[in-house]
């Protein structure tokens, strides 16, 4: 027992020493930030689980997930939606930020027509802390959104959507009671810019389900924010 | 039970006297910094669209091993894995190993976010601002593999190319970059 004890203190003595190596190396004036980031213990190794995710075809699973005004909400509430613009977003990433009026836009345009937004935040506020249930009730109610913004509190959802970064959209269809994946990806093809757009990817998919058509631009590439896991 | 604090013991020492053996890595970033005469100058960020990034960093047919990695100064996990970046950079300059930091700041915010942080941070590595709206149509073209996310980070040697969508350390970096060399 005594031997375990000399061991554990000269464990923490090398740890003393250790931080003061550390120390040393410090610029003590602004360049804390990266200099802490170097060290190993802030180095999380991120379990790569491979999800791959939905491909377009594939039937898309039902949720029951929170609302910013405390009600549960599924996607089988609606029962007179055509299908359903899904799209994982968050509080602050510039990507999310520069297309919630998009967001608000679309809603306004596809939910008379069947096609009502449904958005999801996916990150662990742990991880990113600008993420709370309470934060996200404060941007629905600032951005002014019309439409379900859910919290996928057991970061289950976006995993079997396969979303990768917020924005990141999933168009579903409603064939024989199933939610089919009819389009993913982009809002449009520019995120940064709402009036320099020329290509509005989702409405086009949109439309295209509207008028019976397939969608003819299924996949879509965007920068956005990586989901805080 | 006696094995957990010998190897906490072991690896608190022998980081330590990694330090006083050979200079640490912040200390030897810092010496380069201030000695090395062809220091990436922060002022000097440039912005290029895609056709320029591709012509002029991911196509090189020389000895070099790029190592290019996309981030943002808003992408939290970025920031991160960026140290990894800047000390492959300094341990392995010998090899021909060259790292570019690809922006995807919006562009106005060069000055005010950009130039900041490579200042504030005594970024090493080269950095540019890539400024093309249009990601659909260039995301492909970095790789097929690419969903848009960052951190993502290509590698390459001629026409050995590798790409990864995930965050790095230090040690998966240079893991990877060691089947390059």
């Amino acid at each position: 027992m005594k031997k375990i004890l000399t061991y554990i203190s000269l464990a923490a003595l090398a740890l003393l020493t250790f931080n003061s190596c550390k120390n040393e190396s410090v610029d003590k004036s602004e360049d804390v930030a990266i200099n802490e980031i170097v060290q190993p213990e802030f180095t999380e190794i991120e379990s790569e689980t491979e999800t791959k995710g939905y491909i377009i075809g594939d039937e898309a699973t039902d949720f029951k997930l929170k609302d910013v005004n405390e009600k549960m909400v599924s996607l089988s509430d609606y029962k007179e939606a055509k299908g359903f613009i899904v799209i994982f977003t968050c509080n602050t990433c510039p990507f999310a930020v520069a297309s919630e009026e998009r967001m608000v836009a679309l809603d306004k345009e596809f939910k008379p027509k069947g096609y009502p937004v449904i958005a999801i935040n996916p990150n662990n506020p742990e991880v990113q802390p600008d993420d709370t249930y309470e934060l996200m009730q404060k941007k629905a109610k600032e951005a002014g959104f019309t439409f379900p913004y859910l919290y996928d509190e057991s970061q289950s959802v976006y995993a079997k959507y396969g979303a990768t970064k917020t924005p990141h959209v999933y168009l579903l269809q409603k064939e024989d009671g199933k939610n089919i994946v009819k389009y993913i990806g982009a809002i449009d093809d520019n995120v940064r810019n709402a009036s320099e757009v020329k290509d509005r990817f989702l409405a086009n998919a949109v439309n295209e389900l509207l008028a019976g058509k397939e969608v003819s631009v299924k996949e879509t590439k965007a920068i956005g924010c990586s989901v805080k896991q | 039970m006696k094995l957990l604090p010998i190897l906490l013991f072991l690896i608190a020492f022998q980081s330590c006297s990694d330090k006083k053996s050979k200079p640490a890595v912040e200390v030897a970033m810092k010496k380069n910094l201030h000695d090395e005469e062809e220091v990436f100058n922060p002022n000097k960020v440039i912005s290029l669209n895609f056709e320029e990034l591709e012509e002029r960093y991911l196509q090189k047919k020389n000895d070099s091993i790029y190592v290019i990695n996309f981030w943002a100064t808003w992408c939290k996990p970025c920031i991160k894995e960026l140290p990894a970046f800047e000390k492959i950079a300094s341990e392995y300059s010998n090899e021909k190993v060259k790292v570019l930091l690809v922006s995807l700041d919006f562009p106005e915010k060069l000055d005010s976010q950009v130039v900041l942080f490579i200042k504030k941070n005594k970024i090493k590595s080269e950095v540019v601002l890539l400024d093309d709206p249009d990601a659909n149509s260039w995301i492909p073209k970095v790789s097929e593999q690419w969903s848009g996310a960052i951190p993502a980070t290509i590698i390459y040697k001629k026409e050995n190319r590798k790409f990864y969508e995930q965050s790095f350390t230090f040690e998966e970096l240079e893991t990877e970059l060691k089947t390059f060399l």
